[in-house]
């Protein structure tokens, strides 16, 4: 494995980076905050189709650009550290990342060339009222309809689901319980008898739904990989998502890092800039401790996914639970180091400060993510 | 996962673990796992005879040029040695503070004369070297420096005293920092001057840390003499010197280092999983963390490895501060592991379990080398271009 980036690499996240800094300014961020769908399809449009970031990861026999993972991991950096509000991680590392581990080639010839060109959006409609990453908490069901299946049930948490053009989701087959029975189906948005709602969320930079699904009638090609053993499917796809997620959770803890900094230099107090004393300097340098351990962990998984490992459980949970608590903390310690300005609307801080939180939770805590890692140590 | 290898690198640890594995199946055996951290002041003369061995395989200061008679190896190369060094359980080595911080600093700052006088015998493993830095009044804020030295004809003569100077017992020399022009500012008129330590001007006096083991001591200067061309990067510019020694460090060892870790952090998961604390859920984050923790670690080592040029990449000036942390956590996660056995020492007067005692030790970790304080006085000022606290 090569612990650095590729020069390619580099000149990629310079590239995303003069992007995002007009296109996902805060100023842009903000309105789309205000939303109901919670992003700018213009700029939806621009990412997809004149930068290509949607057909990155997608083989080039299905109209994609055929890169790595790791080359995604400069990318996801720099959307965290722009707060980009876009459905990205729901139709990239959820959806297409189901459909290349799971579909067949009939699946992927008719989805994959769409989500490439930015056309279809995709999410992974996993969690139900409990919200855990878990096989337990399913209790939608599907029946198997003639050619068919009937798909009942509430599916809760879902990651940009109130606008998705399709969504996967994970249901069970009658009297099943945990891992066993659970199957992932490819769901048209426009189903009759399937209903969604904007769930409204603290952090206002990302969206999350409920969608009801009363006696949804799907055919026969909708099933996503093997019918019954589809928690597998769903777990590979979320740790790569995790993975994801997590080089976004540098990015955008390196940036509230790079906040706490510029103003500790230029705030003075008792005449002096604030960064000259160590009870400000001390708690930057342990953001940046973090932040750069957080970088290792995210790049790490990265790597190991763009090798094709295909076990990724305990890089994926690794880097999870690290940078969401590095996330977390420099979010919060942002705050502390800007004092009262740093508690204003008007501020930007708040703004990661929330991302940090709903980023934390999303795909399983830290302390879930831990615990898989105690169990893959065979504790 | 690794570091990737060349062919060479490949050939290059292979001859390295043959060697390590053949010597010390002879009659250095018994040093397996000896003078490590907390363990450094045991079979001190067997472990310099150790020393002498490799010298003369050509296994010291691997890292220096060749033509001041080491290998030209390069970082990662010594990565790889310090890394089968540490898994062949090769003892302690006594003759370390001459070949990672005296040795380079000479090379760097030296007078060809002295790079004569006292490279090859570091090579040779025959000449030990220990620091004179700290002070009473010289810890963190090193400039303080109260140590005189006075010009005597062709000769220095020093007055006060050093301490924590780790193995001056057993040390043939030591790099001794001293204020020799008392007028200037505090970091001007210091020199960095060379002191034979066996001479009657000098007394050591060991100093018993909490874990009951000596490995440092006083050093007291009474009159002790010096030569007068062994000031390194001239009068009164010692501070620069000083400060140099300190940049030589570049993460050669951070591998081995976190081999021992792993060791010792799969001890723990041992106890955890025979004593049922593994199934305590809060036990389980710990443990994981640690895990975590130390994955990361490598991570870091081998992406500092990697970075190109000649600065200090911010994974490298972390990497202090970040393992300093961990293992004392790890000390504290073992005790809390073992619960009330913690307690139970192996027998009077005060023999340590190893656990207890690299437990005991890794307090000292986030003190020595530049306290955490420090390092994150380090990481401000130079990974994040804070202002400087005003002096």
């Amino acid at each position: 494995m090569d612990f650095s980036f590729s020069e390619d690499q580099n000149e990629l996240r310079r590239a995303a980076r003069r992007f995002l800094e007009v296109a996902s300014s805060e100023d842009r961020v903000r309105s789309a905050m205000a939303t109901e769908r919670g992003y700018d399809p213009g700029l939806w449009e621009q990412l997809s189709e004149e930068l290509a970031w949607t057909a990155l990861t997608i083989p080039e026999e299905y109209g994609g650009l055929g890169m790595s993972y790791l080359d995604l991991h400069p990318l996801m950096e720099e959307m965290g550290r722009a707060l980009l509000c876009a459905p990205f991680l729901s139709t990239i590392c959820l959806g297409a990342n189901a459909l290349l581990l799971g579909g067949t080639d009939e699946q992927k010839e008719i989805h994959l060339p769409r989500i490439a060109a930015g056309e279809t959006r995709l999410t992974l409609a996993y969690a139900e009222a409990d919200g855990q990453p878990g096989p337990d908490g399913i209790e939608a069901t599907y029946l198997k309809n003639g050619a068919g299946y009937v798909v009942e049930g509430t599916k809760h948490y879902v990651l940009d689901g109130h606008t998705a053009d399709l969504l996967i989701v994970a249901a069970r087959s009658a009297r099943s319980v945990g891992r066993e029975g659970v199957s992932l189906f490819l769901v048209r948005a426009d189903s009759p008898g399937l209903k969604r709602a904007w769930l409204p969320t603290m952090d206002q930079t990302r969206r999350l739904a409920s969608v009801e699904l009363h006696e949804v009638l799907v055919p026969a090609d909708a099933l996503l990989g093997p019918e019954g053993r589809g928690w597998a499917l769903c777990d590979q796809t979320l740790d790569l998502a995790r993975i994801a997620l997590a080089a976004e959770q540098v990015g955008a803890a390196e940036k509230t890092l790079e906040m706490s900094v510029e103003y500790a230099k230029v705030r003075h107090q008792f005449g002096r800039p604030i960064g000259s004393f160590q009870a400000i300097k001390h708690k930057c340098a342990d953001m940046l401790t973090m932040v750069e351990s957080a970088r290792s962990a995210a790049f790490y998984a990265s790597a190991l996914a763009s090798q094709g490992e295909t076990d990724l459980t305990e890089a994926a949970s690794m880097a999870k639970s690290y940078c969401s608590d590095t996330f977390f903390h420099c979010a919060a310690e942002n705050i502390q180091i800007h004092g009262g300005i740093g508690f204003t609307w008007e501020h930007p801080a708040h703004m990661y400060f929330k991302r940090a939180k709903s980023s934390e939770v999303l795909f399983g805590d830290p302390v879930f993510h831990r615990e898989r890692v105690a169990q893959h140590l065979g504790l | 996962m690794e570091l990737q290898l060349t062919e060479r690198e490949q050939a290059f640890r292979k001859e390295v673990r043959q060697w390590l594995v053949e010597k010390l199946d002879g009659p250095f055996r018994h040093l397996r796992g000896c003078g490590a951290s907390g363990d450094q002041d045991s079979h001190v003369d067997e472990r310099i005879a150790w020393g002498k061995v490799m010298g003369a395989a050509g296994w010291n200061c691997i890292g220096w040029p060749k033509e001041f008679g080491g290998r030209g190896c390069t970082i990662k190369e010594e990565a790889i040695f310090n890394e089968e060094y540490v898994r062949a359980n090769g003892p302690g080595r006594v003759g370390h503070i001459g070949e990672t911080l005296l040795g380079p600093t000479l090379i760097h700052f030296g007078s060809p004369e002295q790079q004569r006088r006292f490279l090859p015998p570091i090579v040779a493993g025959d000449e030990i070297w220990c620091q004179g830095y700290s002070e009473p009044g010289a810890g963190s804020d090193l400039a303080n420096v109260q140590t005189k030295a006075t010009l005597a004809g062709d000769e220095w003569i020093i007055e006060g005293q050093k301490i924590w100077t780790s193995g001056a017992l057993h040390s043939d020399w030591c790099f001794v920092l001293c204020r020799t022009d008392s007028d200037a500012p505090k970091h001007r008129g210091l020199s960095y001057i060379l002191v034979p330590m066996r001479q009657e001007g000098i007394e050591t006096r060991p100093i018993k840390q909490l874990s009951g083991a000596s490995e440092f001591a006083e050093v007291f200067f009474d009159g002790a003499k010096a030569r007068k061309d062994h000031v390194v990067g001239g009068v009164n510019d010692g501070w620069k010197v000083a400060m140099g020694t300190l940049a030589f460090e570049r993460g050669a060892s951070t591998l081995g280092q976190q081999y021992l870790f792993q060791q010792e952090l799969e001890q723990v998961l041992e106890v955890a999983k025979l004593n049922g604390a593994s199934k305590d859920p809060v036990f389980r984050q710990r443990l994981a963390a640690a895990w975590i923790g130390l994955k990361i670690m490598r991570v870091n080592a081998l992406r500092t490895l990697e970075h190109q040029g000649a600065d200090l990449s911010r994974e490298a000036l972390i990497s202090k501060l970040y393992w300093s942390n961990w293992h004392r956590d790890l000390g504290k996660l073992a005790m809390d592991v073992l619960g009330p056995r913690a307690e139970l020492i192996e027998g009077p007067p005060y023999e340590l379990t190893s656990m207890q005692k690299w437990y005991l030790f890794a307090r000292a970790d986030t003190i020595y080398a530049g306290s955490n304080q420090i390092q994150r006085n380090i990481i401000g000022e130079r990974g994040l271009g804070l202002p400087k606290e005003p002096r």
